[in-house]
């Protein structure tokens, strides 16, 4: 085993007990990139070549020296007895979404290939500040509108580890695939409806999307900003309780990170899972989407495969001293995604309109006759289809002759969601539950190209995720087992607002007791040849 | 039923959303759209009583968590700025430029 395949906590263990060194961790995790990593995607015309899908493909960029640099200097500063930071010498990738000082950040896009940002995101700097080291930034959906992470301008997009034939999910896929190939050992990706917690579960590895507000957006390009929440995802629940620890709280440069207490998430993960109300919802495992064959829209249970490992979680959760509140109701969980078709589109539409080749980005080299047509010509040529597909649908549902019946809708059945949560959570309600037990996905990993084009279908794989994102609630998906075919399933646990503290306890209460079971110890596929 | 969004429509949705767009990709865009409106329909199936508020954002803001706004003051910093005048497409002497607006005749 590599120490890029070991946790940030015992990595941190052993630099401090002088078993390691920084720069050992990153020269590890630097070998296993080389070993599986594959040829670095562009926006150039792809053109698929032997090899392709037999590799992850997550980084857009890297900066190696620059890793090596910081490993050495955190390697300097432990010899000289001075305390380094609660995540020193661990490698981090980060979402290309996210500005870091000096480097590229693309967000995926033709748009901003050659851009370079100018100042470092408030959840990055805190993470580096606390010892983390990036090794680089990772591909993702164009601006995050995806669930496959196919979407992305630079090509070859990401693989999932466990089956290169599959997407490893999106549209944080980069970050998923990276920390399940031992390519970082910790993530930074965002969830707008379910883009950190549905890789995860794709790529069999942990994804908590924290309360709305936990963490500064500061230095993320928005999609979706009433919606948007910076996220961990990581191998253990451990992992993403520290990474919680040092990026949450206020930030004087997002006035929407919320003053509120930020507890030791890690205090609470050994307590057991005694006493937790865990409520079961029927509306998570019944509910309307689509029909995998048909597309049409029907009233269905989710397969079996994705459900089992919820009911077997539960039980085992039961058996270990949590209460089971069965028939939680949450009649309105099938709306969030026509309700996120409205509220996304309409908020995408109008970050995107920066986009327009003056200040920044790309600029169209064709002759234009006036400001308006370079406007036009700029953003035709570096948009790719789901962003111009945003667009058209946020101007179209926000207009003022359509905006009573589309947005203001959307917006009033916003809150009939979040009231579902409210009484699932009330404490003086009737089911007063601590956490909600969900799947996270309605299927496992899907094949490259089986629903990318279907932007209906693509948008369903959100369905279980995306109310939280109404709420603002936080969530976490934990991996739960592995299908027939060999595939990472998810489980959910979703908790009320700031009560991420409950929703990791939970999560780590389930880790422990499924910790000895065979399916834990399989690994992605693609690791095979490299843990040799 | 017909679609929602008509050819014509879309031609001016696109005029609206500043994209040049060609015959084939418009009308991949403009199926795709109306096969999301037939989805957001579903919103119409049920009944929003009156008295239920719009929700701009799902957690409640109360003055109570929100942050002090910073100080109002300006930032001087030439090296940032300089960083940032850089990376436009197109600058002279610290503005960026841009093609002549269109002028119209009122």
């Amino acid at each position: 085993m590599s120490l890029s395949d070991l946790p940030a906590h015992e990595l941190v263990r052993r630099l401090t007990a002088g078993e390691t060194s920084a720069v050992a961790i990153i020269e590890a995790t630097l070998g296993r990139i080389e070993a599986v990593e594959g040829r670095a995607p562009s926006t150039a015309n792809y053109q698929p070549q032997p090899g392709d899908d037999t590799a992850v493909h997550a980084y857009i960029s890297l900066q190696r020296e620059q890793a090596l640099e910081r490993a050495r200097a955190i390697d300097a500063q432990i010899a000289r007895g001075e305390q380094p930071g609660p995540l020193a010498g661990v490698p981090l990738s980060v979402k290309d979404i996210f500005c870091v000082e000096g480097t590229p950040a693309t967000a995926g896009s033709k748009m901003l290939e050659n851009y370079v940002a100018p100042y470092t995101a408030t959840p990055v700097a805190r993470l580096e500040a606390a010892g983390a080291i990036v090794l680089g930034k990772v591909n993702l959906d164009e601006y995050a509108f995806g669930s496959s992470n196919e979407s992305s301008a630079f090509q070859p997009s990401p693989r999932n580890p466990w089956d290169p034939s599959r997407v490893p999910g999106g549209s944080s896929g980069g970050s998923a695939a990276s920390v399940a190939a031992g390519e970082a050992v910790l993530s930074l990706g965002t969830d707008t409806a379910g883009s950190v917690r549905q890789p995860a579960a794709f790529c069999g590895v942990v994804g908590l999307k924290p309360t709305y507000g936990r963490v500064s957006r500061y230095g993320l390009i928005a999609f979706g900003s009433s919606l948007d929440c910076p996220g961990p995802i990581t191998r253990t629940v451990r992992d993403a309780a520290l990474m919680l620890n040092t990026m949450a709280g206020p930030d004087a440069h997002d006035s929407t990170a919320a003053n509120v207490p930020v507890p030791d998430f890690t205090a609470g993960l050994d307590h057991g899972v005694r006493g937790l109300r865990i409520g079961l919802s029927p509306d998570y495992f019944r509910l309307r989407y689509p029909d995998p064959a048909t597309g049409e829209l029907r009233d269905q249970t989710v397969p079996d495969e994705v459900a089992a490992p919820v009911w077997r979680a539960v039980e085992l959760l039961r058996q270990a001293g949590a209460e089971i509140v069965e028939n939680v109701p949450m009649p309105n969980t099938h709306l969030a995604v026509p309700a996120y078709f409205v509220i996304s589109r309409v908020e995408a539409a109008s970050n995107l309109h920066r986009f327009d080749g003056v200040k920044y980005g790309h600029r169209t080299a064709a002759p234009v006759s006036d400001l308006h047509e370079m406007y036009r010509k700029t953003r035709a040529e570096a948009f790719g289809l789901q962003p111009k597909l945003r667009i058209l649908m946020g101007m179209y549902v926000s207009g003022a002759q359509y905006a009573k019946q589309y947005y203001q809708r959307a917006l009033r059945v916003r809150t009939l969601i979040r009231r579902d949560f409210e009484a699932a959570f009330d404490p003086n309600g009737p089911y007063r539950c601590d956490v909600l037990a969900t799947p996270t996905t309605p299927t496992p990993a899907f094949k490259l190209g089986a629903v990318y084009g279907d932007s209906v279908l693509m948008q369903y794989a959100d369905l279980l995720t995306v109310p939280a994102n109404h709420a603002g609630t936080p969530g976490i998906s934990v991996p739960a087992g592995l299908s027939a075919e060999g595939l990472p399933l998810g489980l959910q646990f979703l908790a009320a607002d700031w009560q991420e503290a409950t929703l990791l306890r939970a999560a780590a209460g389930y880790e422990q007791l499924t910790a000895g079971e065979a399916w834990r110890s399989a690994r992605p596929a693609m690791l095979a040849p490299a843990s040799a | 039923m017909p679609d929602e969004i008509s050819p014509d429509l879309f031609v001016r949705l696109s005029v609206l959303a500043a994209l040049e767009l060609d015959p084939r990709e418009s009308e991949y865009l403009r199926r795709q759209l109306n096969g999301q409106l037939k989805v957001v329909a579903d919103l119409e199936r049920i009944a929003v009583p009156d008295d239920v508020p719009p929700a701009a954002h799902g957690v409640p803001f109360p003055p109570e968590i929100r942050s002090a706004l910073r100080a109002d003051q300006a930032l001087v910093d030439p090296v940032l700025a300089a960083r940032i005048l850089r990376q436009a497409p197109e600058g002279e002497e610290g503005y960026f430029v841009v093609p002549d607006i269109q002028h119209t005749q009122l």
